[in-house]
This record gives structure tokens, sequence and C-alpha cells, in this order.
């Protein structure tokens, strides 16, 4: 299994197929505490870069864009009851929603776990 | 000047402090060719709180007020008798001159009015949440519709052609931006709502219908098989209701399956004020469609100690955070006339409000038997709460405008609502409430049979 | 009052955590605790008497009588004025001290405008009676009209919208049917990043894409940007003047020439309008469209969140396109109602067939009750007091902005006087201390903070906007508690970070809030007499 990040804060695991999306524990952090999750219906079709997803704490609503293009093909339910799961398990137990890879191609240029911490760094 | 608490010292002094040489000084950005160098031309100058007040008189004289006249208008405004303590809470400055309850710790007052009032709105409307209160009855209408687009993701809208024409125009009026497709009807004069013709236009297409319950001609539309109908496509209702008191007397939208329920609550408190300020009051029956729903949302919390107290909520659907991805331009709600609808509401009660709605429904079927046996005069409704559409065979418009002239104000006629639709010329909408008389109905009865004989 | 408990402390909390002695009702002397009315009152009480009505025979509700309780509680009159009055209390507002919420705020509200509002003509008349009857109320929205136009230099004005964001489409409406009627379709609005978030959100809404302009670094539209960035797809632009900086649009006119040299229309958030009422007309500045936020700069109250009123002033190009109904005054010097019926003919006979309106944006005329107070106000300062009310208001603004810029940064401190209001920025307070914490503070000094974290350009932004209606005096107070308060921030005192201490409530749970809302009052701990749920038929 591969694990991929994006520049804007989110991770894929890739796993045959399918690859699983969530934001990062930076990414968590800064939003602060998470109070709403918006998931995608399952069966849309997303384009790398378009809106996803919504992430709100209190007084933010930030948008997930979607990594890379695909089918969603599940969405983690768990978030509904318990959107504070992003918040204590971010790369884990708070994955927003899994999808088919439409094209690998479009994982070039992602980066890996090395190179994101480095990124978080810079900033 | 009485408001102005500025002495000249005081001026001088702060000129000083803040190092400029006079005022113009700090309106040095304003290009000077826009400067105005004194007071506007052709307005007059400042004047006392006498002037003004007797200035003010003289209009306010030049109107009809609804008591000095037997009293019969309704179609969306309600003359009802509003209890003295609901306006002098309303003027208490601590909620009179307060601002949004943007800083919870020191806006509990407001807040926890909010939280009453949504409650009881949800309850009257037999939903499960209630917002903090819209602009009006018809600007809620289109926002619901407007929901309702985001809910389903479909773009037709069907209007009942007896929802209120000022509502309907409303709801036009913002489609054409939004590029939704709304089927509307012209109402047809029928002593029962057409149920089984506005089922007929729902296909898979329709994101929501629209349906005024009393219709606008007063009838009672039965919501429930409307709502299966909907359902059964897909699509939602959305229940209209202009006239709050009767749902002391008939059964909730949301128990009915209506899905959102909007309506108008300035009978309840707020008065008539030749159309506004205004309360629009907007529920949600399924809990789940709260995130999609505009407008303020007032929620229970706690505060630091463990106490309960009350926060504004889910504000990530609105304006100032999601700007142009939010749920509507809207930025406030109608809190002062909330209160005096929660206050009125508190002081009737649930036993107060069913025995209002039903003096309502005996004086308008007392009236509108009585009017029956004017000759001339037809009542068209099968069912009604306080409101019912009678045909005089003639102008209704003019008659009204006759009897206005003899101190009558006799109802609101179809043609002033509708004028460009042929057909309902002689119709006339007749509305009753407890501050109508006996006498009222008489002196109506009367005047109308002298109109037509 | 047992069941005050409910609400106020929680007896197993901790002793460290309650601040001062607990009282047996949780309340603090005068700081009393209101349970909630679900609470106290009764389905079975009433403080309206009303006769009981048998159901008749005769009775006509097409069988859809109400069988199950509605669920409401009701309380006796004095009952009812104790729950009100004690809720009152935990409010803060204009009558109990200054409301500086730049970009919003408050100014005094005077008496006499809620009396007249109450005079039975105006307040006692229903929005559809013969306008025969109704003269007096169309004159007066006919007078507020007149008004507006003049202080405002524009054309035309749209009387119905219902608040300023309401105001603000009715704008953006006008603008889109004056290009659709020309048959030009663009697509884009451009609003700079300072605006307030209804502006985007009401583009949006009217269908057009937003697009940013960016400021210059003193916090001003940046004119050359803006000209780089207009052409055929650009629709218009939507500028706040004076800004939320406070600062003056120095460039105004050059943008609006350079708008309308492309085609577009210029829409201007006429929020701070009370900065500059009576000294300069925004029609001089070729403005094309402006709301008029009637609360903020003609005093009508705003009631803890509205209503509001939003007449909207529009320029000679777009004063056609306004909403229907309007009044108008003919040559015979009678006003009359304008609505679907007869605009036509209205048009064609004293406008020269000029009138397109693009539709209806409310049930009725408006807010009939905000143009009683609004026109009470003005004829009360007349066309020189009004004049007095900016230069005074700008006053305030500078005075705080210049007696408080030692202690906290101000951002555009050099970028000429502010307006009507001043803008502070975070920068030089203690690590770990906020924006917030200082309005919380502020709070426990007895002062409603400032707008926070607004404009998004600035960063933990303190919008102070103390409008004309303070005097020296209280502005010297309030400079004190907020030059002590920044102090504490800036020397790191963690105490803030808890504060209030001495309101109502200390900081409330928004989290707790949002995660699992709680919107209506459920009856888990029914006292007797109020129905319960079951009882209810689960509605």
């Amino acid at each position: 299994m591969a694990r991929y990040f994006t520049d804007e804060h989110e991770w894929i695991d890739l796993e045959g197929e399918l690859a699983t999306v969530g934001i990062t524990d930076y990414a968590q952090e800064q939003l602060g505490d998470i109070v709403f999750v918006e998931l995608p219906d399952v069966g849309t079709v997303l384009d790398k870069g378009g809106d996803a997803a919504v992430v709100e704490s209190v007084k933010a609503a930030s948008d997930v864009y979607a990594p890379i293009g695909g089918e969603v093909m599940e969405t983690n339910d768990a978030l509904e009851e318990d959107p504070a799961l992003v918040n204590s398990s971010p790369e884990e137990d708070g994955w927003f929603f899994k999808l088919t890879v439409a094209d690998r191609d479009e994982l070039e240029g992602l980066m890996d776990a090395k190179a994101y911490k480095s990124f978080c760094d810079s900033l | 000047m009485r408001y102005l608490p500025l002495t000249d010292t005081d001026r001088t002094d702060m000129l000083a402090t803040i190092g400029a040489s006079s005022i113009d000084d700090l309106f040095v950005d304003v290009p000077e060719e826009a400067r105005l160098d004194g007071p506007i031309h052709g307005l007059p100058l400042h004047a006392s709180e006498m002037a003004v007040e007797k200035h003010m008189r003289r209009l306010s004289k030049k109107n009809l007020a609804a008591a000095d006249a037997p009293f019969f208008l309704g179609a969306g405004a309600y003359r009802h008798h509003v209890p003295a303590s609901v306006d002098h809470i309303i003027q208490r400055g601590e909620f009179l001159t307060a601002y949004t309850p943007y800083q919870p710790e020191i806006a509990q007052g407001t807040l926890q009015m909010l939280f009453e009032f949504q409650t009881q709105v949800a309850r009257l409307y037999g939903c499960a949440v209630a917002n903090a209160s819209m602009y009006d009855g018809s600007t809620a209408c289109w926002e619901a519709v407007a929901m309702a687009g985001r809910v389903t993701r479909r773009k037709r809208v069907v209007l009942s052609g007896a929802l209120h024409p000022h509502y309907a125009e409303v709801v036009r009026t913002m489609a054409r931006f939004t590029e939704d497709e709304i089927a509307g009807a012209p109402p047809a004069l029928q002593p029962r709502p057409d149920n089984a013709g506005l089922i007929a236009r729902i296909d898979e297409q329709t994101s929501c219908v629209v349906v005024q319950y009393p219709d606008i001609l007063g009838r009672i539309p039965d919501l429930a098989e409307i709502a299966e109908a909907a359902h059964e496509k897909g699509a939602l209702l959305i229940a209209v209701n202009t006239e709050p008191v009767a749902l002391g007397a008939i059964k909730s939208p949301g128990e009915l399956g209506a899905d959102i329920v909007v309506g108008e609550g300035q009978a309840i408190g707020v008065g008539l004020q030749f159309g506004g300020p205004y309360l629009g009051l907007f529920a949600v029956r399924d809990p789940k469609h709260v995130r999609q729903m505009p407008g303020r949302l007032c929620g229970e919390t706690q505060d630091a100690e463990g106490k309960r107290g009350f926060v504004l909520t889910l504000s990530t659907r609105e304006q100032h955070i999601r700007r142009e991805k939010a749920t509507s331009n809207i930025c406030t709600n109608s809190g002062l006339c909330a209160l005096a609808f929660n206050v009125h509401m508190t002081l009737l009660g649930e036993k107060g409000l069913r025995r209002l709605a039903a003096w309502n429904h005996d004086l308008a079927c007392k009236a509108a038997d009585r009017l029956a046996q004017v000759p001339g005069v037809e009542v068209l409704n099968e069912s009604f709460f306080n409101e019912f559409t009678i045909r005089i065979g003639r102008n209704a418009r003019k008659l009204v405008r006759d009897l206005a002239g003899k101190g009558i104000l006799a109802g609101v006629s179809l043609g002033r609502l509708y004028p460009d639709s042929d057909g309902l010329d002689d119709a006339l909408l007749v509305a009753v409430t407890e501050t109508t008389t006996g006498e009222d109905i008489e002196t109506l009865a009367a005047a109308l049979g002298e109109a037509l004989s | 009052m047992s069941q005050a408990n409910k609400s106020g402390w929680k007896p197993e909390m901790t002793p460290e955590r309650r601040s001062g002695q607990e009282t047996v009702t949780g309340n603090r002397a005068l700081m009393l605790e209101e349970p909630l009315l679900f609470e106290i009152g009764h389905a079975e009480t009433t403080g309206v008497d009303l006769p009981e009505i048998e159901p008749g025979a005769s009775r006509r509700l097409a069988g859809m009588e109400r069988s199950d309780p509605i669920g409401l509680a009701g309380l006796s009159e004095p009952e009812t004025i104790r729950h009100y009055t004690r809720l009152s209390r935990q409010n803060y507002a204009i009558d109990l001290g200054l409301f500086p919420l730049g970009s919003c705020t408050m100014k005094h509200n005077p008496r006499l405008n809620e009396k007249v509002a109450r005079m039975p003509g105006f307040a006692d008349v229903h929005p559809l009676q013969p306008v025969e009857t109704v003269r007096g109320a169309l004159e007066v929205i006919n007078e507020l009209a007149f008004w507006l136009i003049d202080l405002t230099g524009m054309h035309g004005v749209a009387m119905s919208p219902k608040a300023g964001a309401h105001g603000e489409l009715c704008g953006i409406l006008c603008i889109r049917a004056a290009l659709e009627a020309r048959g030009d379709a663009r697509e884009v609005i451009l609003v700079p990043e300072s605006a307030h978030g209804t502006n985007p959100a009401t583009a949006a809404f009217a269908g057009y894409k937003v697009e940013d302009i960016p400021a210059t670094p003193e916090g001003r539209v940046d004119l050359d940007a803006l000209k780089a960035r207009l052409g055929p797809d650009v629709a218009g632009v939507m500028i706040t003047n004076p800004n939320t900086c406070g600062l003056f649009e120095r460039d105004m006119k050059a943008i609006s020439d350079a708008v309308h040299a492309a085609g577009g229309f210029v829409y201007c958030d006429g929020a701070n309008f009370n900065a500059i009422v009576g000294k300069v007309r925004p029609g001089d500045l070729g403005v094309d469209a402006m709301h008029i936020n009637l609360h903020k700069t003609f005093s009508t109250p705003h009631g803890g969140g509205g209503p509001g009123s939003g007449p909207v002033v529009l320029s000679e190009a777009l004063s056609p396109y306004g909403p229907l109904p309007y009044t108008a005054r003919t040559k015979d010097g009678v006003v009359h109602l304008v609505e679907e019926e007869g605009a036509e003919a209205f048009s064609q006979e004293h406008f020269g067939g000029r009138m397109r309106s693009f539709g209806r944006m409310t049930a009725f005329h408006g807010q009939m009750g905000m143009f009683t107070r609004a026109l009470t106000y003005m004829l009360s300062h007349g066309a020189d007091g009004l004049r007095q009310v900016a230069e005074d208001a700008v006053l305030n603004a500078n005075y705080i902005l210049r007696s408080l810029d030692d202690v906290l940064h101000a951002p555009f401190g050099d970028s000429g006087p502010c307006m009507h209001e001043a803008l502070f920025g975070d920068k030089g307070f203690a690590d770990g201390l906020s924006t917030l914490d200082l309005a919380k503070g502020l709070i426990d000094e007895g002062y409603h903070p400032m707008t926070m974290y607004f404009p998004l350009v600035v960063h933990g932004a303190m919008l102070v906007e103390p409008t004309e209606t303070e005097s020296k005096a209280g502005l010297d107070q309030f400079i004190a508690a907020f030059r002590s308060v920044a102090e504490r921030a800036r020397a790191g005192d963690e105490s803030l970070k808890q504060a209030p201490y001495h309101a109502p409530r200390r900081r409330l749970d928004e989290t707790q809030a949002a995660r699992k809302p709680v919107l209506a009052w459920q009856e888990d701990e029914a006292p007797a007499g109020t129905p319960t749920r079951s009882e209810r038929g689960g509605s």
C-alpha cells in the first residue's frame, strides 16, 4: 500500500484500483475542532482538482479537492455521527471517501511522506 | 441637535488630539470637487421633536386605520388583537436596541428568546427545526424553493394556482436569475382546491410542489395527498401558511407530510404596519435537511462553567463565511418581530391559541352564512378557516373602493391581486378575526345588499 | 424558583470552577437566571382572556381539525412580563453603552421614532387597502424616497428591499436586467477582498462569477489592477465606500469612469453611508446603485437582529429596472402606488414608457415601520444635522484611532484619516493571546466588543466604529478600557483567555453547539403540566 500526499494537505492510500482519501494531521491541526464533514455521494465522478468534500469548523468551511479523478465508491459514514474523528484520527479512522483511480498518471507529482513532512516544515 | 452629545469644545479638543486643524482635514480623501460645501439645498433644516411629530401625525391622519372601520382584509396580512404587554416588552431597550447576538455571553436574552421562538414555530408547523426567522413569508417561500433545489438537485418547480400571487411573483422573479423553471397556473374559482390537477403536474424532474394552506381563496387543501404524490416522484412538498392562527384549529403541515413549511408570522404579535416589517417563518420536517436551510439558527450549548447557554450556530452555511457558496445571501433575520411573535404566543399558550382559532373560525362561519343571505352574493368555499371568497356578480375592485368611500374596508378583491387574469373580477376575499364584531358583519351585509340591489 | 437550577450552575461542579459565592437559585443578586418558557409554562395556562367556543355543527375545516396537542406552553401576563424582563437583562444594548461594531454598528435610537411608528395611521393599516385610504402612508414612502435621492444625488430609489442584503440583491438584479435589456450577457462581478460576505453571496446568487479585486498596500482598491481586468465580460463591480478598512476610496470616480467605459455598472455597498451623509453624494462619484441600511445611517432599531430595511438608490441608467411595487408622485402632486397592474400605462404616461421592472422582491411595499422611523429621524436632523452626524462620526472614529494607535497596531494608520471606523490588527499581542481574548476582556469592562476578524485582509482584525451618538467623556472611558485590555494582551496576561468572568455566561462551547445541534427544546425533563412528546403524537 502506497501513501501519497498533496500540497492541499490531503493523503491518498492506494490499494489496488481503489484510493482512500482524507486530510492530514497538519490540516486538522490548522482547522481546529471539526464540526461537520460534507462528503460526496457514492457514484459521483470526480475530476482531479474538483470540489470533493467540505470540512467545517465553527467559523470556517474549507473545500477538499479531489487529489485524483475517479468514481466515489464508498464514504466514511462514521464522520456523520462523529466528525471529531477527523481531529482524533485524521489519517486512519477519519478517512473521507474511497474512489476508483481513473488515471494512474494523475499520481505523478504527488509527495511521499518524507517530502510532505519537509513541505509542512517549510510552511 | 438633541441626538449629538459632542460640544464645540469637545470637537476642538478632539481635533487637537488627532492632530487635525479642522474637520475638513478628516475628509481630505474625498475628492474636492465632490465635497459638498454646506447642507444640501432643497431639504429642510433640523426640527424640534414637537414639529416632527406634528408633521408625521398629519400624514398618519390621511390614512384610514383598520380600527376605525369595519375591516375585512386578509390575503396574507391579518388583523388580530395584540396584548399590550407585547409592545411593552419589544420596547424594552435591551431588546429593541440590541444588535445581532454576535457575542453570546452578553446576548443570552435575545438568544434564549430565539431558541424559544424556534421551538414554538417548529411545533406549530409540526416540524423538527425552525430557523430564527426570515424577512417575510414571500421571501421565505422563495428561500424554500431554492433550498428544495439544493436538496433534490432538480430545477423544475410546481406552484399551486392558489398560492398567494405576490409570493408566486417573488418566486418567479428570483427564479429568472437562478434559471429554475417555474410552472404556475391561474387560480380556478372552485369550491374545493384542485388537488388532482396539481398532482398531475408533478413529474420526475420536479424539485418541489408549493401549496398554500389555507390557500389564497381561503380553502383548506388536503396536504397529505399532495405530499404522497410528491414523494413518489422524489419531489419535496413546500407548504406555505400566511395565517398562523389557523394552525390552532387545523393539522400542522408537517404532520401531513410537508417537507419544508414556510409562512408569514405577522398575524401573531406583529400587526399590520402597511406590509412590513413582517416575520418570515421557515421550518423543516426532517432534521437531516438542517444544513441546507437558509438563515440564522440558534442552538443550545454550555459555557465554561457548565451552565446552559445559547449561541448562533451552523453559521458555516451563511454568507459571512461561505461568501459566494452560501445557502443564501440573507444576512439578518427579523429579530424584533420574532420577539413579538414569541411573547404573544407565550401569552396565548396552547389553550389560548386554540381558543383564538376556534373563535376566529366560528365568527367566519357566521359571517359567511350571513353574507350568503345577501341577494347577489355567493360564498364560493366549501372549506375555510377565517377567510373565504365571495362572488358578487360585478366588479369587486370597484365595489371595494365604493365601500371604502363609505368607511367600510370590505376585503381584498381578486382583481387587485390578479390584475392580468380574466374571470376573477367579481370575486372578493373576506377575512374575519376576533377583532370583527357582529355589528361589523351586519354593516358589511347591509352595504353589500345595497350595492348589489 | 427551584426550577431555575436547570439553567443555573451545576451542583456537581468543582468549587474552583464556580466563580464567586454559590447561591441556591443560581442567581447573583440582580443577575437572575431564567428557565426556558417550556420549563415554566403550561399547556393549560393562558395570559389572554378568550371565550371558549364550542365547536359548532357548522365547522368548515374540511375534516382537517387538529387533534393532537401542538406542544405550546403558556404563561399568565405577570409571569410573561417577568420572564422577558429577566431575559432582557442578559442583553447588552445601545441603551446601555456603545456598540463599536465596525461596519455593522448602531447609533442611539431616538424614541420619537418609536412613537411615530405606532401612530394608528401607520401601524394599523393593511397593505392592500384601497389607495384612497392610505394616501398618507404612500406620502411617507415618497417623502423618504426623495430624501434618499437628494442625500445621495441619485435618480431613483427602490423602496421595497427588506434589509441591506436584500437591497444588494435588488441592485445587482437591476444591473443584470439592464444588461439583458441591451442584449449584453456578461458573466463576472468584481468584488474587493475586504468586502462584506453578502457581496459575493449576492453576486453568485444572481448568476455571476465572482472575482477578487486586489487592494493596494494602503488598503484601497488597486485602480490599475481593476482597469487591467475590465473587459466585455465584466458586468460590474461591487465596492464598499467608505470601505471596510474605514477608508474613503479616493479613486471612486476614476473607478466608476473606467467601469462605465468598459460597459459595466458600479454597485456601491452603502453600509457605511453614515460616514459621508451630507458631505459627499455617491451619485457625484458615478455610482449606479447603492443600498442604504436604514438602521445604520438613519437610526432604526436593530432589535437583536432585524428587521432591517434596505432601500436602493439607482442611477438614471438603472432606475427603469427597479422592482414593483413602487410609489410615484404625478404632476398633480398625488402619490400613486404602481404595482403589476397599470405599470405599463403609468410608465407611458409619466416616464415615456421607460419603466421595465425586473419583477417583485417581496409581497408588499417594504418595511413601512422602518420608513416612518427613518423619516422621523431625517426630519429631526434636517440637512444640516445629517452633515453634522457624518462629521461627528468621523471625528469620533479618528479620536479612537489616534488614542489607541500606540498600543494597537493600526495597519492603515498611515493611509490618511479614517472615516467612520478605526481598524487595528493583533500584531504585538503576546503569543497565545488573540483578538478574541481581547474582545472577551472588553466584555468584563462593560463594553460590547468591536467587530472581530473582519475585514479578512488584516490579521486578527479589530474594527471599531463608535458612531456620532457617543459623548467625549464616554469615548474617553471606552478608550481607557480598551487600552487596558490591549496592554494585557501585549503583556501576555493569561487570565484574558478565560474572560469574560462577569457576564451572564462564561465562554460558550460553540463546537459542541455545531457538532450536536440542539435547535429546539425537547421535554426530556418535562415539569408536570406540559405535554410530553408522546402526547403530542410525535410532532
